[in-house]
């Protein structure tokens, strides 16, 4: 007979799996609702939707004026583990789900809007993100990466173009092996010491002082190329520039940001204690890695004739410098990546809507692809306020003072500098400069070439509604008076790392 | 208002610039010139309220932007700076009023308004982040002059451009970061207030490491030699307004990033690398003299003129004296003047002709009587012939160096014969002689709208070249702080030689006794 085993429910503290459950019930709505009303407009599908993930982001609120009294907050057999990387990674997927959502609302009709799965899988995938960073139990990162990652498959699939079917199984495929990798690693990791929470590891690893060291970094290295696939580090990032091309603009600008954040707090929660150990292989093959992801995406980037490819790869580019701050270690870096991702959000959402709303049905003449740089040739004549926009967000990405990014980028060479990576800080400072060359790229085009084929002038505003233009009105906002928040931005963001002990 | 002129100054001409965009385009002009008129008076009020016999920052204003990393929004000008934001503004009112019939240009006077508050922000912020900020930002508008405006090359021109700039420019900001750094592990909090960190005295080696970090991105903005290859690119491609702005305000920045920055924080570094960069300076002088002497173009034969002269303006910098250093910066407007000119003078017979080709021209004189009388006294200022402008500053600078080196003074010197060279033989080619090209025969002089600039750029040459005491008196007070600071902070014996103490030259010789 089995002895009775006790657990009061208070000591369970279900109530730290209500930012989770709050989009799981949405999604499990939206799919009852379904089957009593069919045939619902999506704004209303939309609506709900937003409704739900603010519900969440209200969530979130109380947890983390919580998190700021009491400190971090264990729930659930100690699975959740709600302290303030999970907090923050947690505001930025769903604050950039918020964002997302609307985009949607376009004036012209997709097909993917018009089933109310899509806006389920959406919900089950925002949960699984967040399952993602609010444990260190490796087999629930693992599952939420999968309940994530599968929902994501599939909402890149619906957008019905040969190219999305393609490229939803080319990310299928990756993210198959990848997953392949993660499991590898754990079970390697467990096997060595019997856990599979990663402060557990820690301790054990230290206690022992890493005897066993290959073992280890075998384990590691599979965790890394696992998390690498889906934070696109080079060289796992191969899938990227095609996904982001097959999926929709809006679809590849939240790939661009939800996911990855995702992933660098699993990266953070499990680089932390390995970067401090004094392991010196670790540091090596992490500095390479981001000064390869960095440079070597740049320099691809430069050769693309597709504005959204430019931007594929500048995101690749971005992840590898935002990966540095892994790599410093230190409680400004941690701080600076979840600074220069907030600010990453507002901007590149922007530029992938401004993408979005020149979404065409047909080609025309002479264009190679959906977004190449001549279709935006002579933009300024034709719309001048989109292309001023536009302008705005490269000049963002770029690195321009005063906007968004540029403040992420100082404070995380900053970084750089304090901990005596002084080289990696010149790599990263020459890298926007690299960078540059092909915002600038785009720049021109718009600003100074003549319109180059013949198309529609509609074409540049041809998705737009007043939803998507709220949208890119807030991401400029966002990009232009980033300074003015950035104080209590940063204070609030180094207060919930600090507290966490990173 | 006293209180918050310089942050009137640097945004008036930002908000009437977006204001603008309502404006039609039928009327752009006279808005600029409004707005830029309005501006050119308030730089003057802020001159005549200034306090000559201060030599400290005045008109200070300081708001906290982000007090958790020490960024703030600091401004005040000095007499350094003062002369320099008057300029700018000064050059952009005339470089607006002078505008002809152009292609989109609402676009471009937006442009100019927005320009000139990079300009201005450039030389009154004393954060270093703020300085960065407007640093970077006036590269985006001189962009869009040369892209949109420019010659048959002006995409690769402009790019050109902005990458070297940029490029430089981030190194100079890892050197910023790092210097806040030590700002921070020296006193515990974050600062980057260029005036707290005049108070940090550095190890050597920190200070070898940062000067050559922040030398980058000056280096390339003034250009120094070998690198400025972006520059003649730049004016061959650039519109008149384009290359005017450019070469009379925008080349500043690097020279008074020099004095602001690495001087007063970095003086034993000055001091070290101050042969070095002083045969740079020369190489600039005589080898940029002599490819514009080599040149067919008359605009690239005054862009190179204009990067030689700055090699001058460097050379003074470095003298690390009062002399030398009140001579760069007022060889800095000297330049500002006499370039800025030159190339409206240049643009002038584009207009007309449609080529810069001096093969094109000859005996333009009897033609155009006017202009060949502007530009000869421009060029003759250019040459640095006495009672003009830029004497005074060649001078003074030379004068400074002669203290330190006399070998290199002689032949930073002989610039001035090469200069002389190149400018009278371009001059006699295209002014002098019998009319060879027929279609020169007819071409009408100088009209109203372009004496409007030519005019007052003339009499500021020659008044600044008779009497410059007005410019210089302020300018020597603030550069005497200046170099009192570096010999207070110097800790190298080398730093405590080349940087002489002003307390037992107080009966110092007054410099514009020998202009006279």
């Amino acid at each position: 007979m089995l002895s009775h085993v006790n657990i009061s429910l208070e000591s369970l503290n279900i109530a730290t799996l209500v930012p989770m459950l709050i989009p799981i019930m949405g999604a499990l709505f939206i799919l009852v609702l379904d089957l009593f009303k069919k045939d619902q407009s999506k704004s209303m599908y939309v609506m709900l939707s937003l409704l739900f993930v603010m519900l969440d982001f209200g969530s979130l609120i109380d947890f983390s004026i919580d998190f700021s009294t009491n400190g971090t907050i264990l729930g659930y057999f100690d699975m959740m583990l709600i302290d303030g990387l999970a907090l923050l990674g947690q505001f930025i997927i769903v604050g950039a789900s918020i964002l997302f959502i609307p985009l949607a609302l376009t004036s012209k009709r997709f097909h993917e809007f018009s089933y109310p799965e899509f806006f389920a899988l959406f919900l089950f995938m925002i949960s699984g993100f967040q399952f993602m960073v609010a444990t260190d139990n490796l087999i629930l990162i693992f599952i939420g990466l999968e309940m994530a990652s599968l929902a994501l498959y599939t909402l890149i699939a619906l957008h019905n173009r040969s190219k999305s079917f393609e490229a939803a199984v080319k990310y299928f495929t990756m993210g198959a092996l990848a997953a392949g990798f993660f499991a590898f690693g754990s079970m390697v990791l467990y096997a060595l010491t019997g856990s599979v929470e990663i402060h557990q590891m820690a301790a054990v690893f230290n206690a022992d002082e890493f005897a066993n060291l290959p073992f280890i970094l075998v384990g590691v290295v599979f965790l890394l190329a696992a998390l690498g696939f889906k934070v696109s580090l080079v060289p796992f990032h191969t899938w990227a520039p095609d996904v982001y091309e097959g999926a929709s603009a809006s679809m590849a600008g939240y790939m661009s940001i939800v996911p990855k954040i995702a992933g660098f707090v699993v990266v953070m929660r499990m680089f932390e204690f390995l970067i401090h150990s004094g392991v010196v292989w670790l540091n090596v093959v992490l500095y390479v890695i981001v000064v390869v992801t960095m440079t070597a995406a740049n320099i691809w980037a430069l050769v693309q004739s597709d504005v959204k490819r430019m931007l594929a790869y500048s995101s690749i580019s971005h992840a590898g410098f935002v990966m540095a701050a892994v790599l410093i270690g230190t409680t400004q870096a941690n701080s600076a990546l979840f600074l220069y991702w907030i600010l990453f959000t507002f901007t590149n959402l922007g530029a992938f809507s401004m993408l979005w709303i020149s979404r065409q049905k047909n080609l025309a003449a002479g264009q190679s692809s959906d977004h190449s740089y001549n279709k935006f040739a002579g933009l300024i004549k034709v719309a001048p306020i989109s292309a001023t926009i536009m302008a705005l967000f490269m000049l963002s990405l770029a690195g321009l003072p005063p906007f968004a990014l540029f403040w992420g980028k100082i404070y995380m060479i900053s970084a750089a500098v304090s901990s005596g990576y002084i080289v990696l800080a010149l790599i990263m400072a020459l890298n926007s400069a690299i960078a540059a060359y092909y915002y600038l790229k785009l720049i021109i085009y718009m600003f100074m070439k003549e319109p180059e084929i013949d198309i529609d002038n509609k074409v540049y505003t041809m998705n737009s509604s007043v939803a998507l233009r709220t949208i890119i009105g807030i991401a400029v906002i966002g990009t232009v008076f980033a300074s003015v928040v950035l104080n209590s931005l940063i204070e609030f963001i180094t207060a919930f790392v600090y507290n966490s002990g990173y | 208002m006293l209180d918050h002129i310089l942050s009137l100054l640097i945004f008036f001409p930002a908000i009437a610039a977006i204001m603008g965009f309502v404006v039609h385009k039928d009327s752009a002009k006279a808005f600029g010139v409004a707005v830029s008129v309005i501006e050119f008076v308030i730089s003057l009020y802020l001159w005549f309220a200034f306090d000559t016999n201060v030599s400290g920052m005045q008109f200070m204003e300081n708001i906290s932007v982000v007090p958790a990393f020490g960024i703030n929004y600091l401004v005040g000008i000095d007499g350094i700076s003062l002369f320099i934001v008057i300029m700018a503004s000064f050059f952009t009112m005339i470089g607006i009023a002078s505008l002809g019939d152009m292609k989109k240009i609402k676009n471009l006077v937006i442009t100019l308004l927005f320009l000139q508050m990079t300009m201005v922000g450039v030389f009154a912020a004393l954060d270093a982040i703020l300085f960065y900020v407007f640093w970077e930002l006036s590269l985006v508008p001189m962009l869009y002059i040369i892209g949109a405006w420019g010659g048959p090359l002006r995409i690769y021109a402009s790019v050109k451009f902005f990458l070297y700039t940029f490029t430089g420019s981030l190194v100079m900001l890892v050197g910023m970061l790092f210097m806040a750094f030590l700002y921070n592990q020296a006193t515990g909090v974050w600062s980057f207030s260029i005036l707290e960190w005049y108070r940090l005295i550095l190890p050597l080696n920190y200070q070898l490491w940062l000067f050559a970090a922040f030398f980058i991105g000056f280096a390339i903005k003034v250009p120094m030699f070998p690198f400025h290859t972006w520059l003649p690119y730049a004016h061959g491609q650039a519109p008149t307004i384009g290359s005017v702005i450019l070469a009379a305000v925008l080349l500043k920045m690097g020279t008074y990033a020099f004095i602001r920055f690495s001087l007063p924080m970095f003086p034993d570094a000055a001091a070290f690398f101050m042969f070095p960069i002083a045969a740079i300076a020369i190489i600039m002088i005589i080898y940029t003299a002599m490819v514009a002497y080599a040149q067919e173009d008359i605009k690239q034969v005054v862009a190179y003129s204009s990067i030689s002269h700055m090699g001058v303006i460097i050379l003074g910098t470095f003298a690390l004296n009062v002399e030398g250093i009140t001579g760069s910066v007022f060889l800095m407007i000297g330049h500002g003047i006499v370039s800025g000119a030159l190339f409206f003078l240049v643009g002038v017979i584009y207009d007309r002709r449609h080529t810069k080709m001096m093969s094109e021209f000859g005996g333009l004189a009897s033609v155009m009587p006017r202009y060949a009388t502007i530009f000869g006294i421009m060029m003759m200022a250019s040459v640095g012939l006495p009672l003009l402008v830029n004497f005074v500053g060649e001078f003074l600078s030379l004068l400074g160096f002669y203290n330190q080196s006399h070998i290199a003074t002689l032949l930073a010197g002989t610039a001035i014969i090469v200069g002389a060279i190149y400018m009278l033989s371009s001059y006699k080619r295209a002014f002098f002689g019998e009319v060879t090209n027929e279609a020169n025969r007819k071409l009408p002089d100088v009209n109203s709208r372009e004496l409007l600039a030519l005019i007052p750029l003339t009499i500021i040459a020659v008044w600044l070249g008779v009497y410059p005491k007005p410019l210089l008196e302020p300018i020597n007070n603030s550069v005497k702080s200046v170099v009192m600071l570096m010999h207070e902070k110097a800790i190298t014996p080398e730093g405590k030689s080349r940087i002489p103490s002003l307390e037992n030259k107080v009966a110092m010789q007054t410099p514009e006794a020998e202009v006279k």
